[in-house]
């Protein structure tokens, strides 16, 4: 029993010892990338179970650039800051948007998207008036522990808000008829419009950002004390705005301009 | 201060005290889903076991695939597939007039929870009652009581004490899985939860969380045993089982 104990008194304090390194490393060789993998086109799983999407193709971009090696790691969106804080990888880049809630818990990169908001409805809908006023009473949708969750709860108060999982359930739920609206990123809705939503829904209009709630645009989040790779990433990120190479993997999967 | 921030800001709790009164609704809300659906599902699971005890030959197969098909799949199958699947048809539903059923999340929440535990329960009143000595239902031919009588006088009152334990446990069953009304967008208690953690990525409140649903099953308990107490009260001995049978 007493030799047990030793045995495991001196493995706690090998594990802590190496926590402790690792902690004091400075000089970042790999890195491991959380993601949702359900919100198209930023990233997803496709069918072969395989991540694709401008995120992606962006962060791989991104990790030649600094020459480390990247590994993804794919999860649900609600949980994806406390799974980075348990430290299961160390950066997200899943179209987070720097808010100052989030930034109470970890730290974010320079901006690399700046996407506007859309509403979208039923095509029978002719009113392009979404107001909170116009839309008393009627049912809105957009994923859970989102910017656009938080929006819809401080000005849409008259109105039914119901948050799903992933936005892929939203927009279901859209072209099921249970909801009026849905609210999400312009460019994700556009991926649903342009494909399963093509018979079903239509864009009704865009919602102004408001700095308070939505943040300065899209960013990756790090653990607060990861300060020399956030620092690391913000340089690529910089230099592949200037350099052209944001540019080359933008016009791959937008039309538009998304900074 | 409304009385539902009143627990948050007793314990210094700013998390609880901001989102005490969702979570109150949303404890609401699974109290008035478990309570529907575990009637109900007592209800539906009565008649399935006597059909599978009484009944014609091709009725009683019918509802062993039925109690078979949704004890054997994950409840969260069902409810995707009431919710989404059955959700999709819509024009067909609007033309029967029960769109407003499927279109509502707490219905088809309702609906999935019903069905789910139905199928449970009619396995535990089919075992409670297929535990009586035959002798006894003999022995109330003999009497000459009507088949109604014979049910509500000998066979309901034994079966009940035998039942009840299970009952229970399927009961506090329900309470914790109805934690997936969430997933459909329900603000349950769990739902409530969720929203509150999103905002404040503060953890401790699923730990709350917790402590509500295991004060909802130990009064459930507690009730129980009241129930349990009375069903026995003819009984000098406390062990029901025996004195049952």
């Amino acid at each position: 029993m007493r030799t047990f104990f030793r045995l495991a008194v001196i493995a706690t304090g090998v594990a802590v010892g190496a926590i402790g390194a690792h902690a004091q490393q400075k000089e970042w060789k790999e890195i491991r990338i959380g993601t949702e993998g359900a919100y198209p086109p930023f990233n997803n799983l496709n069918a072969r179970k395989e991540l694709e999407g401008f995120e992606i193709d962006y962060m791989n971009a991104l990790c030649d650039k600094m020459k480390v090696k990247c590994t993804w790691v794919v999860q649900d969106w609600d949980g994806i800051i406390p799974a980075l804080l348990a430290g299961k990888y160390d950066v997200i880049v899943a179209g987070m948007n720097a808010t100052d809630e989030r930034k109470k818990r970890v730290d974010f990169t320079t901006v690399y998207t700046r996407t506007p908001i859309a509403v979208i409805a039923a095509k029978s809908v002719a009113s392009a008036d979404f107001s909170p006023a116009a839309l008393k009473g009627k049912a809105i949708g957009t994923q859970g522990s989102t910017i656009h969750a938080n929006y819809l709860e401080k000005y849409y108060k008259d109105s039914t808000i119901r948050l799903y999982p992933t936005q892929e359930e939203a927009n279901l739920d859209l072209e099921n008829g249970r909801l009026d609206y849905v609210v999400a990123d312009k460019m994700s809705l556009d991926d649903f419009l342009n494909n399963k939503g093509k018979d079903c829904c239509k864009e009704v209009g865009l919602i102004e950002r408001d700095p308070a709630i939505h943040g300065p645009g899209t960013a990756m989040a790090v653990r607060k004390e990861d300060t020399a790779l956030r620092d690391m990433i913000s340089k690529a990120i910089e230099e592949s705005l200037k350099d052209g190479s944001f540019e080359k993997v933008r016009v791959k999967w937008f039309k538009f301009a998304i900074m | 201060m409304t009385w539902c921030e009143a627990p948050g800001y007793w314990l210094g709790h700013e998390v609880l005290q901001n989102y005490g009164c969702r979570i109150a609704s949303g404890l609401l809300v699974t109290i008035e889903l478990v309570a529907l659906s575990t009637t109900l599902g007592c209800a539906i699971a009565l008649c399935i076991a006597l059909i599978r005890l009484k009944g014609p030959a091709w009725a009683r197969g019918a509802m062993a695939a039925y109690t078979t098909f949704f004890r054997g799949t994950p409840l969260l199958c069902q409810l995707f597939l009431i919710y989404y699947g059955l959700g999709s048809f819509r024009p067909f539903w609007q033309s029967v007039d029960l769109w407003w059923f499927f279109r509502e999340p707490f219905y088809c929440a309702l609906l999935a929870f019903t069905i789910n535990t139905a199928a449970y329960q009619a396995e535990i009143f089919r075992g409670a009652i297929a535990s009586l000595p035959r002798g006894q239902i003999e022995a109330a031919k003999a009497l000459g009581l009507s088949r109604f009588q014979l049910l509500r006088l000998v066979v309901m009152p034994q079966a009940l004490i035998v039942a009840l334990r299970p009952l229970g446990n399927e009961l506090i069953t329900t309470i914790k899985v109805s934690a997936i009304a969430s997933l459909v967008t329900l603000f349950d208690l769990m739902g409530a939860t969720k929203l509150a953690f999103a905002r404040s990525f503060d953890l401790s409140i699923y730990l709350y969380a917790a402590a509500i649903y295991l004060a909802l099953v130990e009064i459930i308990r507690r009730v129980l045993a009241l129930i349990e107490a009375h069903l026995t009260r003819h009984s000098a001995t406390d062990n029901p089982h025996a004195r049952a049978l």
